[in-house]
């Protein structure tokens, strides 16, 4: 048998970007392979992935795949279990991680069906175990109720990561690094499931996923016309609007807003929630925020078990004075 | 048209955080016997799909599922919304996998049930949310697959799926037979009629044993798991929550600006 070795990523390149959580598991995959005394690769698939592998090497990586093919610029998801599947027996890894992105939850399970190895999806901590060098594997369950420890009973070892769970190392453009590219000999006739188009759903001003501040609301707020007043609050504040799962079912707001375990997943500097419960699925979103502002009518609600400040009450007689003064404030 | 919809019979995941309690020595977490369990969300919005299909193309639906001591009132529930017939799975062997083993068992079933066009299973099981099994039964099958459909419809033998996808949705087609998982996007399932519940009353769910899927013992339960739980333990929380008063709700918010002003958070 083939003796495994080192850990690969595999890397994402969204809007001509270096993923975020890419570099994330850049982070996590080189300080696994530094605890094994092993190397730490990756895979780029796409087109013009060149630029894109010098920056995963100045982030930790020691060598870069890069398979280069027009057919591999948008996830497809034959095209890529078939590359994906090629590069992993080829290299022979100890670990395989993977982004929980809409590729990740597509991809790692089939992968691991595939190949007959284990993969333990969305994990938030990452370790090896220095006894039996096998990897622990840390994810929510239960909604986030509970945690659990995994381990593979197979190889390679397989991991979707949560994004913003792992911290992405200093920039080092010094780090040397091998860059090789793979031959994707993709076959056209394998593709079944084929994607036709991208459509997004534009929200004006800054990504939840990239604001400072971010004001929340719940199924609280009633309807879609409550949340004018969080985007006044979120205006001034220079943030973003976020949802939780009822009110984008509900359709108030779309579902790029969305934040907790099936949404995204944010970690501002303060999160201010707004007539929402606190549920442990919408939490698995939000539990990265430095600061959590509470506004709920309800004492008993779970969020201000999470919350730093809160107050009890209607968020309709709250919020139009928590704006005013806000406003105030930010013009001294 | 044949549908086959996979559901899970799980803990009631809206259950409040304090009421889950963790035998540490088996791993195990349970609700107090008042909460009753339902069928995973995401399975229910599953079921949804399959039967908005069925009501603009006609078909067939069979609901599956895999497990032990299975709570009548709550599975039959695929019944009453309009599934057409019931297979459980239902064993003690089946008790104690991982989406390994309970992939291969619902493989095996949907082997023996023979015909589908199209095989929906929710996005993930709503108490260990790995999103696994789906995939599984797709990959065991040799079929293609599309996960976290926001919107299905099908023409001919292409399905048409919208996928939920970061910023937006994606467009994607797949030949039939296919597997599809479904997310809460898609919407929530039908409520149940009076005439539902008389309906699923006198259909019988038909119980099958391994030994009827022809399983292998060693791939089921405990036994076909590829992965090992060590530890199941619950989060601690430090957090202690400052609740700002006021005269009334409005000095309160004006007091929490003032707080969080001093804080240095505004």
């Amino acid at each position: 048998m083939t003796e495994h070795k080192g850990v690969l990523i595999i890397g994402e390149i969204i809007e001509e970007n270096l993923a975020a959580v890419t570099l994330e598991l850049l982070g996590c995959g080189r300080t696994l392979a530094d605890k094994l005394g092993e190397r730490l690769s990756g895979l780029l698939m796409g087109s013009d992935t060149r630029p894109h592998a010098s920056k995963a090497i100045a982030y930790g990586a020691d060598k870069i795949y890069i398979m280069e093919d027009p057919l591999l610029e948008d996830y497809q998801s034959d095209l890529y279990l078939a590359a994906v599947e090629k590069m992993v027996r080829r290299v022979m890894p100890k670990i395989v991680l993977m982004g929980q992105t809409p590729m990740g939850r597509d991809l790692a399970p089939r992968l691991g069906f595939r190949m007959h190895a284990a993969v333990l999806m969305d994990c938030v901590e990452l370790d090896i175990d220095t006894q039996t060098g096998r990897l622990l594997q840390v994810r929510p369950v239960y909604g986030g109720n509970a945690r659990a420890v995994f381990t593979s009973e197979t190889r390679p070892q397989m991991a979707t990561v949560r994004s913003k769970a792992m911290s992405p190392l200093e920039r080092n453009s010094s780090r040397k690094g091998d860059i090789i590219e793979i031959k994707p000999e993709i076959d056209p006739s394998a593709m079944r499931t084929k994607l036709l188009e991208k459509v997004k759903e534009e929200v004006a001003g800054i990504k939840i996923e990239d604001a400072a501040i971010l004001v929340t609301g719940g199924r609280g707020i009633g309807g879609p016309e409550g949340f004018e007043q969080l985007e006044d609050l979120a205006g001034l504040l220079k943030g973003a609007v976020g949802a939780t799962r009822p009110v984008v079912d509900s359709g108030w707001c779309p579902t790029s807003r969305q934040i907790g375990l099936t949404g995204k997943v944010v970690a501002p500097d303060l999160y201010i929630a707004v007539a929402l419960s606190g549920s442990s699925q919408h939490m698995a979103g939000c539990s990265g925020a430095k600061h959590i502002v509470a506004i709920n009518s309800d004492p008993q609600a779970n969020i201000f078990r999470e919350a730093s400040f809160g107050i009890v009450g209607d968020w309709k007689k709250a919020l139009p004075s928590f704006i005013e003064k806000v406003r105030e404030l930010l013009k001294e | 048209m044949e549908l086959i919809v996979c559901l899970k019979q799980i803990l009631d995941p809206e259950a409040p955080p304090d009421s889950y309690t963790i035998d540490q020595e088996a791993n195990r977490i349970f609700l107090p016997p008042e909460i009753a369990p339902v069928i995973s969300t995401f399975d229910e919005t599953a079921l949804e799909a399959a039967l908005r299909l069925k009501d603009t193309h006609g078909g067939r639906i069979t609901a599956l599922s895999m497990g032990n001591k299975f709570v009548s009132d709550v599975i039959k529930k695929a019944l009453a919304v309009g599934a057409d017939e019931l297979i459980l799975l239902e064993d003690v062997s089946f008790e104690g996998g991982d989406a390994w083993s309970t992939a291969y068992a619902l493989a095996e079933a949907i082997k023996k049930i023979g015909r589908y066009d199209i095989i929906f299973c929710g996005r993930q099981a709503a108490d260990w949310d790995s999103g696994l099994v789906g995939a599984g039964i797709a990959e065991l099958l040799g079929l293609p697959s599309v996960t976290l459909a926001k919107k299905v419809d099908i023409t001919d033998k292409t399905v048409t799926v919208e996928r939920v996808a970061g910023d937006g949705f994606e467009i994607v087609k797949v030949p039939i037979p296919c597997l599809i998982t479904v997310s809460n996007e898609l919407g929530e399932l039908r409520l149940v009629r009076l005439k539902g519940v008389r309906r699923a009353e006198k259909i019988q769910p038909t119980v099958w044993k391994p030994e009827d899927i022809g399983a292998d013992p060693s791939r089921i339960g405990s036994r076909g798991r590829l992965t090992t739980l060590h530890k199941l333990f619950k989060p601690v929380k430090e957090t202690q929550c400052e609740i700002i008063e006021g005269e009334d709700v409005a000095e309160a918010a004006v007091n929490l600006t003032l707080r969080l002003r001093e804080a240095k958070l505004l």
